[in-house]
C-alpha cells in the first residue's frame, strides 16, 4: 500500500485536488498536515474538486480529515465537491459529514489568581464538610447504639464476630511484633543516651511511662488504621459503587445497622485488646534490650518498673483506646460511603481514611494529654 | 457482502480450568465482513471462546487464527499489531472510571497513534456521534451515564481504531426493547459503513435475527452448528428446537 498524497492541479479559478494511497488512521498526523497546507495554498480557489478515484483504503481517519478539507473550503467560500467516490466509501463518507457539527464549548480561562482561591475555598469547604458528615454519621450511629440497647437481637452478633475476628485476632501477630520492636529501639536508645550521665537506670521509668500512656496505644491505632481503616473504606466504598448499599437501604434496612454498627463495635472492641497486649510486648521488648544491652538483669528492671509506674499510668493508655477505635472507625465509614462511581475515587478515599484516621488519632491523644494533665493522672 | 475468506479461524480449541473442560475441540470461522451471532446457554462457555480468542485465557489445545496468522506463534510488536486490528466491548463496558467519556475512546488513539490534540479531539467525537450519542455528554465519567450510554460509548472506544474485527459480549443485555433493537440497528450500519467483521456472543434472539449474517450455537463444548438462522429453525437437534422454537423463540419467528 502506497503511502498517502494529495496533489492539486489549478485550472483557472477551479483546482482539482486528487487524493491517492491509503488514507487510514497510521498516516493520520501526515495527512492532517497534508490537508492543512492544501486547504491554505488553494484557499483562493472557487471551486475544488477532489478526486477519491485512485484512494486504495479509507477509514474513519481518512474520511474525516476528506471532510475536514472540504469545510475548511467552504469556510474560505469556496465550493468543494468530492468526485470519484467508490460505492464501499460512500456511506462512510456520509457518515462524517455529519459529525463535528456542534463547536466545541473551551470553558473560558480563569484568571490563575482565582483559580487558586477557588482551590482554597474548596478545600476549606471540604474540610468543613467531612467534619459535618463525621457528625452526621456519629449521630445516626448513636441513634443505632441506643436502639440496640433497647433491643439487644437487633445487634447483628454473627457479624460482629467475623469483624472482631478480622480486625481483632488476626492483628495480633504484627501488633505484638511492631510493638515489641519499639519497646526494645526505645530502651536501647534510652540506655545508649542515658549512658553519659550514668542514668541507665531511668530507661525502665522512661520506657514504662512512655509506653503504656502513649506509645502502646499509638502504634496500635497507627496500625489497626492502616489495616483495618483502609479495609473497611474499600469494602463499603466497593458495596457503594455496586448499590449494594441502596439494595440494603430499599429492603427497609439501615446501613448503620448493618454495615457500621457491627465494624466500629468490633474496632472498638479490639483495640484496647490489642492495646493491652501491643504494651506488654512493648515492655518485654525494652526489658529484654535492657537485660542483653544494658547489663540490667530482669528482676531490677521489674522492681524499677514498679516504682516508675502506677495503675493511673496503665489506665491512661487503655482510656483512650477504644475513644480512638471509634474515631478510626468513623472516619473509615464515612469515608466508605463518600465513594462515587469511579475507580479513582475509591483510591482516594481509601488515603483520605488513612491519613485523617492517623490525624485525628494524634490530635485526639493531644486533647486527651490536657485532659490528664488537668485531672492530674 | 461475505465471501469465503476467515478472518477469525478456530481449529480445535480446548480451553478448562481445573478439571473441567469448558470449551472440547471446538473449531468455529468468522467471515470478513459478516456479523456472526454465537449462542448456547448460560454458562455454556461463550464469552471463554470470546476471551481466549483476544488471549485473555490460555488455551489447553488446538490454534487460533486470525487474518491468517497464528496468534499464539507473535509477541510483542507483532501482537500488538494485530490486538491493534480488533476492538472488544465487554459485557458491562468495561470504561476506565477516572477518564471522562472523551479521554476513554481517545484512550486507543493516543496510546497507539501520534495525533495532534485537534485532530485526535475530532476523532473521537465523529466516533461519539456515529454511535448515536450527543457531543455533549464528551466531558461526564462514566458514572454519570446510564446502561445504555455506557454501552454505546465501550463500542465507540472498540471502534476507536477502526479495527477490523468488532468482539461484542452480549451488548444488547441490559437494555430495553427499543435501546436493544437501537442498538442492533447500529451494529448493522456501522458494520456496512465501516466494512467490520463481528462476533457476536449474544443471548438476545430479537438481535439473532435482525442482524446476524450467521449462527454458530455452542451446547457441552461444542459448536454443533452454524450457519444463517433459517438453517437453524429447520434444524432437529433438541437443543437448537428449544432455543429458537421454544414459547420465546416462536413469538419473534411465527
Amino acid at each position: 500500500m502506497s503511502a498517502a498524497a494529495l496533489t492539486g492541479t489549478v485550472e483557472g479559478e477551479r483546482v482539482a485536488l486528487a487524493a491517492t494511497g491509503a488514507w487510514t488512521a497510521e498516516s493520520a498526523a501526515a495527512i492532517e498536515q497534508l490537508i492543512d497546507e492544501t486547504a491554505r495554498r488553494y484557499q483562493h480557489a472557487r471551486t475544488v474538486d477532489i478526486d477519491l478515484e485512485r484512494l486504495e483504503r479509507l477509514d474513519t481517519f481518512g474520511a474525516w480529515l476528506i471532510e475536514r478539507l472540504t469545510r475548511a473550503f467552504t469556510a474560505h467560500g469556496s465550493t468543494a465537491r468530492i468526485v470519484g467516490l467508490a460505492d464501499a466509501d460512500r456511506d462512510l463518507i456520509e457518515e462524517v459529514r455529519l459529525v463535528n457539527r456542534t463547536p466545541a464549548n473551551r470553558g473560558v480561562a480563569e484568571h490563575r489568581v482565582l483559580v487558586a482561591l477557588d482551590a482554597i475555598g474548596q478545600a476549606v469547604a471540604e474540610i468543613g464538610w467531612s467534619l459535618v458528615l463525621l457528625a452526621h454519621l456519629f449521630g445516626a450511629l448513636c441513634r443505632v447504639v441506643l436502639g440496640t440497647i433497647a433491643h439487644p437481637a437487633r445487634l447483628r452478633f454473627a457479624s460482629t464476630i467475623h469483624h472482631l475476628e478480622r480486625v481483632g485476632w488476626r492483628a495480633v501477630p504484627i501488633i505484638l511484633l511492631s510493638t515489641f520492636l519499639i519497646g526494645a529501639i526505645i530502651a536501647q536508645q534510652g540506655i545508649f543516651h542515658f549512658r553519659t550521665f550514668g542514668a541507665e537506670v531511668y530507661v525502665v521509668d522512661m520506657v514504662g511511662i512512655l509506653v503504656l500512656r502513649e506509645v502502646g496505644v499509638l502504634i496500635v491505632c497507627v496500625m489497626v488504621a492502616g489495616r483495618s481503616g483502609s479495609a473497611y473504606t474499600a469494602e463499603l466504598g466497593a458495596m457503594k459503587m455496586r448499590e449494594e448499599i441502596d439494595a440494603l437501604r430499599t429492603m427497609g434496612l439501615d446501613p448503620v445497622e448493618v454495615l457500621v454498627l457491627p465494624r466500629i463495635v468490633a474496632l472498638v472492641i479490639a483495640v484496647p485488646l490489642l492495646t493491652f497486649l501491643g504494651s506488654m510486648a512493648a515492655l518485654y521488648g525494652a526489658g529484654l534490650v535492657c537485660w542483653l544491652y544494658g547489663g540490667m538483669t530482669p528482676d531490677i528492671f521489674l522492681t524499677r518498673l514498679r516504682e516508675a509506674i502506677w495503675m493511673p499510668t496503665f489506665a491512661v493508655g487503655m482510656i483512650k483506646a477504644p475513644f480512638m477505635a471509634l474515631t478510626i472507625g468513623l472516619v473509615a465509614c464515612v469515608e466508605g460511603f463518600e465513594v462515587d462511581g469511579s475507580a479513582a475515587s475509591l483510591g482516594l478515599k481509601t488515603t483520605a481514611s488513612v491519613v485523617k484516621s492517623i490525624f485525628l488519632v494524634i490530635v485526639l491523644d493531644g486533647f486527651f494529654a490536657m485532659f490528664f494533665a488537668a485531672i492530674g493522672m | 457482502m461475505t465471501n469465503n475468506e476467515p478472518v477469525i479461524s478456530v481449529r480445535d480449541l480446548v480451553v478448562g480450568f481445573g478439571a473441567a473442560t469448558v470449551l472440547d475441540h471446538v473449531t468455529l470461522d468468522v467471515f470478513r465482513g459478516e456479523i456472526l451471532g454465537f449462542v448456547g446457554g448460560s454458562g455454556a462457555g461463550k464469552s471463554v471462546l470470546l476471551r481466549t480468542i483476544i488471549g485473555l485465557l490460555p488455551k489447553r489445545q488446538g490454534t487460533i487464527e486470525v487474518f491468517g496468522t497464528d496468534l499464539s506463534a507473535l509477541e510483542g510488536r507483532a501482537r500488538r499489531a494485530v490486538e491493534r486490528r480488533w476492538g472488544v466491548l465487554f459485557q458491562q463496558g468495561a470504561l476506565f472510571s477516572s477518564l471522562t467519556v472523551r479521554q476513554n475512546i481517545q484512550f486507543p488513539i493516543r496510546e497507539h497513534l501520534d495525533l495532534s490534540p485537534r485532530l485526535a479531539d475530532e476523532i473521537a467525537l465523529a466516533k461519539l456521534e456515529m454511535v448515536g450519542l450527543d457531543p455533549g455528554v464528551r466531558e461526564k465519567f462514566p458514572a454519570e451515564l446510564s446502561g445504555g450510554m455506557v454501552k454505546r460509548v465501550a463500542l465507540a472506544r472498540a471502534l476507536a481504531l477502526d479495527p477490523d474485527i468488532v468482539f461484542l459480549d452480549e451488548p444488547t443485555s441490559g437494555l430495553d426493547p427499543i435501546g436493544a433493537g437501537e442498538f442492533d440497528e447500529l451494529i448493522r450500519t456501522l458494520q456496512h459503513t465501516l466494512g467490520l467483521s463481528v462476533f457476536m456472543v449474544t443471548h438476545d434472539l430479537d438481535s439473532l435475527h435482525a442482524v446476524c449474517d450467521r449462527i454458530a450455537v455452542l451446547v457441552g463444548g461444542r459448536v454443533i452448528a452454524a450457519g444463517p438462522i433459517e438453517a437453524m429453525l429447520e434444524s432437529e437437534h433438541p437443543w437448537l428446537k428449544s432455543y429458537f422454537q421454544g414459547k420465546r423463540g416462536r413469538q419473534i419467528y411465527h
